[in-house]
């Protein structure tokens, strides 16, 4: 498997997949042939060319929607997680009035939280956040009292990026449909990791990574569902999200390209598909029953190390191959350095989630992250490196 | 299995011996300067205490937490401070930071070693206030 990922044909221990997955050469290879043989705006140019670049552009949505069972014009292409996540506080917030709630969990990423901030700020919105049981799950008692009748939108992390733990979106998505809210789903993480279909998840909006997933990084997705896109108002106003302009005034496009103002990413839209195309031959099936011998492995041989504290689920049930830890007398800073001078690459800090870090009442952890190329080797260096890594503290 | 030349460098045992047993580790109750630097980033902190007499540091100590890098710097640092008349601490600089690590720091490492002067500059500045808040002291 490493084989097709050039970077790691060097022996590299890459496990920092939840920042940032290594690319194929086959993606690396698909874009560059868009670049040298089929580059032209989309949309725009009637010459033979600029239909190619948009045939595959087009194309390239079709493959997203079809990964997670959606339709094309669900599908809005982004910068990334984030820019799809200010797409929704932007749009759904010019819904909102004072006094509305949202419901987030005391897990989610800075990207799922600034964003919603800024509505407190503007329109006197409230933020409730559902707290976490002592094995790092969320509670799910408390989060049926804080979804209620004033709850507007829910929005919340599939697979955590500190903690590894996998939320239950279904019946989060239930409680916020009883109510009528909607249910956002970040899964910059799990898409990466296990078959992720929106229909089955019941959710109105999920957003997620190309670069997380084997992609390039610049590209994104906001999935929304058609019939709420359609009410949406735009987020960014300029050419292709157009349907008519005059000096006063202009009107929208249909969707999805009523979200996409100006020259989208075409290059990465279609490398994000050729990453697609390559988990999928692997098959999502295999690449989640891979995960759960890694974590099943990783979770066993951890729990011989001294003075090792993992900070997420302990076991293998609904978590994913993320593992954040601390390690006793060594700051995590000082644990990702000396890492890296075994070759092993890994993050430490608070892994843009300084409100879980405050909860859990830690300074940040050290945290390893799978993805499909990630051996029981690769795990094995690891546990021979950290005691290393310990002695040099002790 | 200690690989890399980098690595005997970077932790090498004069940082090492720093961070575990740092020089001037307490709080002082009489100090007429005093500044908490925190970096939000990676949760490390340090408290700078100083006694200025008649233009020169008295006494120096400080308390904090965090990684080797940050607090061996200001174990280092204290050290240097101490009996400096002001006219020489008033130049001290990044380089001097760099110069009493005596390793190379990468760029981002360098707020971890530089948190130890930032803490320095702000208590020099504050005055006699104790206690000084730690907003405004953002790297990221």
């Amino acid at each position: 498997m490493k084989q097709d990922f050039p970077l790691l044909r060097n022996g590299l221990v890459y496990l920092d997949n939840s920042s940032t997955t290594q690319k194929p050469a086959v993606v690396i290879q698909t874009m560059n042939d868009f670049y040298q043989q089929h580059n032209a705006n989309v949309h725009r140019g009637l010459y033979q060319l600029a239909e190619q670049a948009t045939e595959r552009y087009e194309e390239a949505r079709k493959t997203v929607a079809i990964f997670i069972g959606a339709l094309p014009e669900e599908i809005i292409f982004t910068k990334g997680t984030t820019e799809s996540l200010n797409l929704l506080a932007y749009s759904l917030g010019r819904t909102l009035q004072a006094g509305d709630e949202i419901v987030l969990t005391d897990m989610e990423h800075h990207a799922n939280i600034v964003p919603w901030q800024q509505l407190v700020k503007e329109k006197g919105i409230i933020i409730k956040f559902i707290p976490l049981t002592t094995d790092y799950r969320l509670d799910l008692q408390k989060a049926k009292e804080l979804i209620t009748s004033k709850t507007k939108i829910v929005s919340v992390t599939h697979l955590s990026n500190a903690l590894g733990t996998i939320n239950p979106i279904q019946e989060l998505a239930n409680l916020a449909h009883h109510v009528g809210a909607w249910m956002i789903v970040d899964a910059a993480q799990s898409v990466a990791h296990f078959p992720v279909n929106v229909i089955e998840l019941n959710c109105d909006f999920l957003a997620f990574s190309g670069h997380k997933m084997y992609g390039p990084t610049g590209i994104g997705v906001l999935y929304g569902k058609k019939e709420l896109l359609e009410k949406m108002e735009p987020f960014q106003y300029g050419g292709d999200m157009i349907r008519e302009v005059t000096k006063e005034r202009a009107t929208w496009n249909d969707l999805p390209w009523k979200f996409e103002a100006g020259t989208p990413n075409i290059a990465g839209a279609i490398g994000l598909a050729a990453a697609i195309s390559y988990l999928q031959q692997k098959g999502m099936e295999n690449v989640e029953r891979q995960g759960k011998e890694i974590t099943s492995y990783t979770l066993e041989q951890l729990r011989h190390l001294p003075g090792f504290t993992l900070i997420g689920p302990p076991t293998t049930e609904r978590r994913g191959p993320i593992f954040s830890f601390t390690l006793q007398g060594v700051h995590p800073h000082d644990v990702a350095q000396l890492l890296d001078h075994h070759h092993i690459a890994v993050r430490g800090g608070h892994h843009c989630a300084m409100p879980l870090m405050k909860t859990l009442g830690i300074n940040g952890t050290t945290r390893f992250s799978c993805g499909l190329y990630t051996t029981k080797e690769d795990i094995d260096a690891l546990l021979i490196a950290l005691p290393e890594v310990q002695e040099v503290f002790a | 299995m200690i690989t890399s030349m980098e690595e005997t460098e970077l932790y090498k045992e004069n940082i090492l011996d720093h961070y575990k047993h740092p020089r001037h580790k307490a709080e002082m109750n009489d100090a007429t300067h005093h500044f908490t630097a925190h970096n939000p980033v990676c949760g490390d902190t340090i408290a700078i205490y100083i006694k200025i007499s008649n233009a020169a540091i008295i006494d120096v100590s400080f308390t904090g937490e965090g990684c080797a890098i940050s607090q061996a710097a200001m174990s280092l640092l204290a050290d240097h401070l101490l009996g400096k008349q002001m006219e020489e601490v008033d130049t001290i600089g990044e380089s001097d930071v760099y110069q009493l690590l005596g390793i190379p720091i990468s760029h981002t490492r360098k707020k971890c070693a530089l948190l130890s002067l930032t803490a320095l500059h702000h208590a020099l500045k504050s005055g006699t206030t104790i206690n000084q808040p730690s907003n405004g002291i953002h790297y990221d």
